[in-house]
């Protein structure tokens, strides 16, 4: 055995054990003495396998070859490479064989798996099968079972009707003995001259229709014959009534409904027209059928062949309504979904703008009052009074202007009064004036006079003069007394206007002349608004105004606070109390 | 509501006369006629045997009463109180007399059905009838009196025969296609004639006057069939109560069936009123003593009162199982009414018997259902208005009308068990007929309210 061989053995054996052993093999490989051929083994074997050979190249063959170290040092590296290769190759080699080996593992365990399904799976279907086998038994049996239950009662049914006969059969049987023994009997009854069966009445009555009875002939039979077929035709008669009856009700019904639907069709002609053919088609026949039957006398033939057009061109008619009802029906359903679809947009996009909107416009609603109300007020203080009473008049209503105008010509002619009063004062005071230029001409004269006789009383002139002052102040007291007369007279109407409650109260108390006092408080009214114009300044004025308008409303439609407060924010308080004061003029 | 005070009465024989004017009441042997409007006994008859029917001429001029013992027909006049007719029927027995509709003949049914015997009471004739069949209603005649429609059996088959009442003469005599006939009824308007088949086969007849075959109708086969019968006062529905607990009318044009008005166990529909009857609850605590309590309770049924009260859908009807192995079985419509004026039809099906079922006739749907304590034996319709009258064996009589329903204790000392019920002819008295007492029921009160 070779060296090399034994190696190779070795290495085959084991490739870890080989470090370790690789002094004792290689001192068993080559020794001292063996050098030569160890050398010469190995070079045989390293040309053997290409590589360059140990020995150096000589001259001349028979010299003694020498070892060349650099080819075998080269020669070693080489295998050293290669043996790192060959382990490298190795390694990588096993991780690839023990890969392998738990990937057929894990397929082994796999296929294992599968064929245990595989078993369960045919097992199952055995099971399966093996069931369907036994219902398909069980279903035989029940049909088996139906079929006997079938035969059963085919069986019970031909008893039954077996039995049926029978009792038929027997039941006639004993009927006929029966009868014979109900003749036998009756036989025996009544060919015994019964004495007992008899009547024994004490006179015998008249008959209910007080005639005499009268004998059975041919001739009552056939009068009888005649009765019954009377009495049959009368009720034939009688149903036919009632049934021609119906039937012209239904007739008239139906002429209307087909009138209707005439009238009903007929402005959509236009629009079928254009849409198909056949339905014009069916139109055009409906319209001669309207032309046909609009005549009464059709109504009133009821035979077969009118009848036949009358229910086709009805029929026609209702299809037509039909599809079109059904049309408006989609037409309805299609417009609701849009509907509800518009809805919802509005709802969810539209609906804040429009709010905001909303809102925008009662805010500048808002400042055009107020704007409104300041030019008012501006107008009220500095505007002349005719001025502001036609502008505020022209904000009552029509019934109020109305009544303000009474109101006014009833103050105008007060006024006339007090001008004509006036005059009359100014008359007197010119005249007065006459007088005492008269009188003081007189005085003058009289001055004269004394002031001639001055000389002789002094004292007394003085005290005339001191009374002729007083004289002349106590006239004057009366001509302001007689002008301040009409403010005194006026007082009760600027209390009217500071607290309308208690003029109510003062007419209340003055119940004997309602007239006159209704006029008074009617006028004192009409002051009040002009006064309001005139003297006062527009915050006194305005709360009354509003009461006034609040109250023309109020009258109208009663009991509404919500809405009054909702248009008169401004003054509830004033507003009722005005409300109390007209509830008492009233 | 007023009553009178209770009479005598036995065997339920109280009937009023046909214009109205009298009340005949029997008391064993003894034939009391009162005038109605004071109640006064007006003749009082006295008959040779316990009386076991009576029954009034229709001009009311006589009175029959049968003693079917002893095989009697005794016949007393009103207007002559001692004239007197006893007809006997000697050994031949007698188990049915009737009059004929003209009040002058009288109609004896002998034992064993052998024949007819038509009594005169203006001539001395006497004619026999044979052949008539033992069944229910085998004898029927014309709203009008002119015709009498009479079953027959000969050689094992079903004849009918038409006579004409004035002399008997036989008008019509025609083979009946039926099993085993066991009721004729005519037609209001008396020109039809509806014959219906033993329950053991569904079959409904329905011939001419002049004995022609209009139609026939079968509901259905193998099982009990029809059970009760009823025209409608117009003659324009035929309604046919059967085992199945159903009932199908019939319409007077085609003969065919119009509709099935079934009786269902359970009512679940909200148009339907379902009026219960419940005791009312004693009174307890308002000066109610202790002890009365149990006095109170040992008081049976007929002594308390009772209400309606409207049930709450869906109403479950109380059911009787039926006995089916036995003849004659506890089911099906038994009894049916219209009413006189036709809106209404009144039923009982039989296996729900404490419940009447009153139809809507001109919607063919049910209207009202009144579910009693006890079973109703007996209800009648008003001649006069849309007023029905139940009667429940109890003391109490019970009245509906579409504008509601009432119960009404019968005010008497003692039990008085309303066994049957008899209307006036126009609709006011009431007769109330217990086992051995009667008492009229006013409904108008005279006095107006009080």
């Amino acid at each position: 055995m070779s060296p090399s061989s034994l190696y190779s053995h070795h290495v085959l054996c084991s490739s870890i054990p080989l470090s370790k052993n690789v002094q004792s093999f290689f001192s068993a490989f080559c020794t001292e003495e063996n050098i030569e051929q160890s050398i010469s083994y190995l070079d045989q074997e390293l040309t053997a396998f290409g590589f360059p050979s140990l020995y150096e190249e000589s001259k001349d063959r028979d010299a003694k070859r020498e070892l060349n170290i650099v080819a075998a040092l080269n020669c070693m590296n080489e295998l050293l490479v290669l043996q790192r290769k060959n382990l490298l190759a190795q390694e990588n080699v096993e991780t690839q064989n023990l890969k392998l080996g738990s990937d057929m593992d894990h397929l082994q365990s796999c296929y294992a798996k599968l064929k245990e399904q595989l078993e369960s799976s045919r097992r199952e279907m055995i099971g399966l099968q093996e069931r369907d086998r036994q219902l398909q038994c069980k279903n035989r049996n029940l049909h088996q079972l139906l079929k006997n239950e079938k035969d059963e009662v085919q069986k019970l049914q031909n008893i039954i009707a077996s039995r049926a006969t029978q009792y038929n059969h027997d039941m006639k049987r004993k009927e006929r003995e029966y009868n014979k023994l109900k003749e036998r009997l009756h036989q025996l009854v009544m060919n015994k001259k019964d004495r007992k069966i008899a009547m024994d009445v004490l006179n015998y009555v008249g008959r209910a229709d007080g005639k005499r009875g009268s004998w059975r002939t041919g001739k009552t039979e056939a009068r009888n014959e005649d009765e019954m077929y009377k009495i049959l035709l009368n009720d034939y008669e009688y149903r036919q009534k009632q049934i021609l009856m119906e039937n012209a009700e239904l007739k008239k019904v139906l002429q209307q409904m087909k009138k209707e639907m005439i009238s009903l069709l007929s402005p959509q002609k236009q629009k079928p027209r254009e849409r198909a053919d056949d339905s014009t088609t069916v139109l055009s026949d409906v319209e001669d059928d309207a032309g046909e039957v609009s005549r009464e006398s059709v109504w009133d033939l009821s035979c077969a062949a009118v009848r036949e057009q009358l229910t086709n061109s009805i029929r026609t008619q209702w299809r037509i309504l039909k599809s079109h009802v059904e049309k408006l029906d989609n037409q309805v359903s299609k417009v609701h979904l849009d509907g509800f679809n518009e809805d919802d947009v509005i709802s969810r996009q539209d609906h804040e703008q429009e709010t905001e909107k909303l809102e925008l416009e009662i805010q500048q609603c808002k400042e055009m009052i107020k704007t409104q109300q300041q030019l008012l007020q501006q107008q009220l203080t500095t505007a002349s009074d005719d001025d502001t009473t036609s502008l505020l008049r022209d904000c009552y209503l029509l019934e109020e202007k109305e009544r303000l105008k009474e109101e006014w010509s009833l103050f105008k002619e007060q006024k006339k009064n007090f001008e004509r009063e006036r005059r009359s004062f100014t008359e007197a005071a010119i005249r007065l004036g006459l007088e005492r230029k008269a009188f003081e001409e007189e005085r003058a004269s009289w001055l004269k006079q004394q002031f001639l006789n001055m000389t002789t009383f002094d004292p007394q002139n003085s005290e005339n003069v001191k009374l002729f002052s007083a004289f002349s102040g106590t006239d004057s007291d009366r001509d302001t007394l007689t002008v301040h007369s009409r403010p005194r007279q006026r007082q009760p109407h600027s209390v009217c206007r500071r607290s309308p409650v208690s003029t109510s109260k003062l007419t209340k108390s003055l119940p004997t002349s309602p007239a006159s006092d209704f006029g008074q408080t009617r006028s004192c009214a009409s002051e009040h608004s002009s006064s309001n114009a005139l003297n006062i300044t527009h915050e006194e004025a305005k709360p009354n105004q509003v009461g006034r308008e609040c109250l023309s409303q109020s009258r109208s439609l009663v009991p509404r606070p919500g809405s009054q407060e909702g248009c008169y924010n401004g003054c509830p308080l004033t507003c009722t109390n005005s409300h109390v004061e007209e509830d008492n003029l009233l | 509501m007023n009553f009178s005070e209770v009479f005598k009465l036995s065997g339920l024989l109280s009937k009023f006369s046909p214009d109205g004017k009298y009340l005949a009441s029997c008391v064993q042997y003894r034939l009391a006629v009162r005038e109605v409007s004071t109640l006064q006994i007006l003749q009082l008859y006295t008959c040779l045997d316990q009386i076991q029917h009576i029954e009034w001429s229709a001009d009311s001029l006589f009175i029959l009463c049968a003693m079917y013992k002893r095989g009697l027909v005794q016949v007393w006049s009103l207007e002559q109180p001692d004239w007197h007719c006893k007809i006997d029927e000697g050994s031949a027995g007698l188990v049915a007399s009737c009059w004929s509709p003209d009040g002058r003949h009288i109609l004896n049914t002998t034992e064993f059905h052998l024949r007819i015997t038509v009594w005169s009471l203006c001539t001395k004739s006497v004619s026999y009838i044979k052949y008539p069949k033992a069944c229910q209603q085998g004898i029927t005649f014309t709203r009008d009196g002119r015709y009498m429609a009479l079953a027959e059996r000969r050689d094992c088959k079903d004849y009918i025969s038409v006579f004409v009442c004035s002399d008997w003469q036989l008008l019509r005599h025609f083979e009946a296609d039926t099993q085993d006939l066991v009721g004729i009824e005519w037609a209001p308007n008396g020109c039809v004639l509806a014959v219906w088949d033993t329950c053991l086969e569904y079959k409904i007849l329905l011939y001419s006057l002049d004995g022609r075959l209009l139609a026939s109708y079968c509901a259905y086969e193998w099982s009990l069939g029809v059970k009760s019968v009823a025209w409608s006062p117009s003659s324009q529905f035929l309604a046919v109560g059967s085992y199945d607990g159903k009932v199908r009318i019939l319409n007077h044009v085609t003969w065919k069936m119009i509709t099935e008005l079934a009786h269902p166990t359970t009512i679940n529909n909200p148009k339907i009123i379902v009026y219960k009857e419940a005791e009312k609850n004693p009174k307890l605590g308002l000066g109610a003593l202790p002890f009365a309590a149990p006095r109170a309770a040992a008081r049976s049924l007929s002594t308390t009162e009772t209400k309606y009260e409207v049930a709450s859908m869906p109403v479950s009807l109380q059911t009787l199982k039926p006995v089916t192995d036995r003849a004659n079985p506890r089911i099906g419509v038994g009894t049916m009414a219209f009413s006189p004026d036709n809106y209404f039809l009144a039923t009982r099906n039989d296996n729900i018997p404490n419940a009447v079922w009153i139809w809507d006739v001109q919607k063919l749907r049910l209207f009202v259902v009144l579910e009693q304590l006890a079973p109703v034996r007996t209800f009648q319709w008003d001649p006069q208005q849309t007023r029905l009258a139940i009667g429940t064996g109890g003391g109490h009589v019970y009245l509906w009308s579409p504008a509601g329903c009432m119960s009404v204790q019968v005010p008497v000392e003692g039990d008085f068990h309303v066994l049957a019920l008899c209307w006036h002819l126009s609709g006011d008295p009431l007769a109330l007929l217990s086992k051995d007492h009667f008492c009229l029921c006013f409904l108008e009160t005279q006095e107006g309210p009080a």
